[in-house]
């Protein structure tokens, strides 16, 4: 089966090996058969509700993510799309862009797409480190995301909303919630990059599984298991470092 | 440490040590090449006159004041410096001339995003005193502007646009127009976002070049050769070492040296007696066969080693080495941006080893490599010894290593009596 990725501002927001994400996404999706078409999607270019079955929005500095913010904001369609049950995996920069707004140092404010109940506001550190979470996305399946933090925004959640998971050890959305991340149904935000996927291949699953149920119609299919030894190691490695090492001011 | 002790009992002894220098200071910064660049300047002037020079590449001001501390018969000081830490150590040693090659995104762990270094580069730029020559590389926008901006100031740049590349790379920084934020045209890409650019809207350009390299040969692993023209017209050059980046370093440390004195004869002599500096491009013997080292840092910089391999005759193993100390970057996230897939296709067999081999492994899984072909070898020593196993007698391994681990490497070869310690050799 072909899973449609709309994948938000390729050029402009890459920083954190965002590439890398998609390559795990669209091997995993091959290696059983599926098959992943990424179709970029650029300034002043729409997204329509029902076209995509995973939206994806990476990272990028200060400055590309001042030069897509009000497009993205103007854009609309995102939420709709969510609601309609399609699956988005956004990350840092592209993660703050999807809460409702972000306010840098000088007070100017970017507007934010308002998927995810959330908003962010530039602190005077910068939260940087490796990072582990604990997360329970499918009720009664723990599992942890290991990854690495790089940002100056807190991200306060609204009372209620949901985070993808609980931080181990490292900052997470703001360095003393314990929260990381957000997720609304089938969209999930997070500042976690190194990239995240690769070495926590069970929320690239996850998120395949998300799009094929939005690609059908019915339930999120059970995956095949791959062989994941590489996948395993990277992970106790990064994991370890965050417990040893996690988190520093800068 | 003697540096960072002093500068911590008495804070202005840099000042006053600098202020000593007869000739003055010169500083070279840059993402990319400040240690071959300055290397290949102190070649250049050696002879002329006696050098304080950071050869150890501790680049930062602790480094400095303790070159200074060592060097007391020295007329000029030439330092590489450290990114961040250019804005202070202009400051203090109040330079006679400030070299500026590149910036491109590095280790954003430690120096925070490109465009916070840019600004700092900036406004140490506007600090610096009337008399302060400034050399930049016209290429890279956020510079050459700079160059624009400061009378007086020499700009150097490639001008051959046979040796550009198809397409601006993956990782291609400062992208968008300084002034309107559109994407920049190339008339010619040349190492990462290096190049002939024009912003279509605004017409923002690429500066005049007081200095360039044209008629560029690259002749493999071995070498490059090149035309160096300036206002008194054209002179060759073929450097011994290989790769478009060491032309920008070549042409760097030509662009300094002129304004510190030497002639065009001295700095062609100069740039074509000079060897790799420690570990950038270093061809060990071990036994019967030979260990070629090239470091990397960053995706710019490993795109053009992966380049320059491709070029050479890609070879069919390969020993890749990744750590996460600090010297290295913590965050290894770089290594997804940097084009690896053109050295991969033609691997049969790729070691990953380091403190986060298995994170390598992946990186090369999800670039299509087989499985069964890479194998992780976190142990450096081992990963070396399989990699040797692999090569038959009489062939040459190859080795990417980043720094510590570069470091690291090259103690082994030492401990198992193959090389002669850095210290030697730099002497």
């Amino acid at each position: 089966m072909k899973i449609r990725v709309g994948h938000l501002y390729p050029d402009y927001l890459n920083i954190y090996a965002d590439r890398g994400n998609i390559a795990v996404l669209a091997r995993r999706a091959a290696w059983r058969g599926n098959e992943l078409e990424v179709e970029a999607i650029g300034m002043n270019e729409p997204v329509e509700v029902g076209a995509h079955d995973l939206y994806y929005v990476g990272g990028g500095q200060d400055r590309e993510q001042a030069l897509v913010a009000r497009d993205l904001a103007g854009k609309g369609g995102l939420v709709e799309a969510v609601e309609a049950g399609a699956a988005v995996l956004a990350v840092c920069g592209g993660y703050q862009l999807l809460g409702r707004f972000y306010r840098e140092r000088s007070g100017a404010e970017l507007p934010g797409v308002g998927l995810f109940p959330l908003q962010t506001i530039a602190g005077e550190r910068r939260m940087i480190g490796d990072v582990l979470l604990d997360c329970e996305l499918v009720p009664g399946q723990r599992r942890t995301l290991a990854g690495f933090e790089n940002h100056a925004g807190r991200t306060l959640l609204d009372a209620g909303a949901e985070p993808l998971g609980r931080v181990v050890a490292g900052f997470g959305n703001d360095g003393e919630s314990g929260f990381e991340g957000c997720r609304v149904g089938r969209a999930i935000g997070t500042y976690l990059h190194g990239p995240l996927l690769p070495r926590n291949p069970w929320l690239a699953d996850w998120l395949l599984s998300q799009a094929l149920a939005h690609r059908t119609g019915g339930d999120a299919p059970e995956l095949e298991p791959l062989a994941d030894a590489f996948e395993a190691e990277a992970h106790a490695v990064s994991a370890s470092r965050a417990r040893s090492r996690g988190g520093r001011h800068a | 440490m003697p540096g960072k002790v002093l500068t911590l009992l008495t804070p202005s002894a840099v000042e006053r040590l600098a202020a000593r220098l007869p000739q003055g200071s010169a500083l070279v910064s840059a993402t990319n090449g400040k240690t071959t660049t300055t290397a290949m300047v102190a070649e250049i002037l050696e002879g002329r006159m006696r050098l304080a020079h950071n050869n150890s590449g501790a680049n930062l001001v602790s480094g400095v004041a303790s070159t200074l501390l060592s060097t007391r018969e020295a007329e000029l000081g030439l330092f590489e410096v450290d990114e961040a830490a250019l804005p202070e150590v202009a400051r203090r040693v109040r330079p006679r001339a400030v070299c500026l090659g590149n910036l491109f995104r590095d280790q954003l762990d430690r120096y925070g995003e490109l465009e916070l270094v840019a600004e700092r580069w900036r406004r140490a730029v506007a600090e610096l005193g009337d008399s302060t020559s400034l050399v930049v590389n016209g290429d890279d926008p956020q510079l050459g502007d700079l160059g624009r901006e400061r009378a007086g100031s020499v700009v150097f740049g490639l001008d051959d646009p046979r040796r550009a590349a198809p397409e601006l790379q993956h990782a291609a920084d400062s992208k968008w127009c300084l002034r309107c934020g559109t994407p920049y045209e190339y008339a010619a890409a040349y190492v990462g976002h290096l190049g002939d650019y024009r912003c279509p809207a605004c017409g923002h350009s690429r500066p005049p070049l007081d200095l360039a390299a044209r008629a560029i040969e690259l002749h493999g692993l071995d070498a490059v050769s090149f035309e160096l023209v300036d206002d008194e017209g054209p002179v060759s050059v073929r450097l011994g070492l290989p790769g478009l980046y060491n032309v920008y370093n070549a042409l760097a440390a030509a662009a300094l040296a002129r304004v510190l004195g030497a002639t065009r004869d001295e700095v062609r002599a100069g740039l074509e007696r000079f060897t790799a500096a420690f570990g950038r491009f270093e061809r060990l013997r071990i036994g019967e066969r030979t260990l070629l080292m090239l470091l990397v840092k960053n995706p710019a910089g490993a795109n053009e080693v992966v380049r320059t391999l491709v070029a050479g005759g890609a070879p069919r193993h390969a020993v890749i080495a990744l750590n996460d100390g600090i010297a290295d970057g913590r965050d290894v996230s770089w290594i997804w941006d940097v084009d690896f897939e053109p050295l991969l296709e033609r691997l049969e067999r790729v070691v990953a080893t380091g403190d986060r081999a298995a994170e390598l492994a992946l990186r090369f899984k999800y670039a299509g490599v087989e499985e069964n072909a890479i194998e992780v070898i976190p142990d450096l020593g081992r990963a070396l010894d399989r990699g040797l196993e692999l090569t038959p007698p009489g062939g040459e391994l190859f080795a990417v290593p980043t720094y510590t681990a570069m470091l690291e490497l090259r103690h082994i070869v030492t401990e198992r009596g193959f090389a002669r310690p850095y210290w030697k050799q730099a002497a």
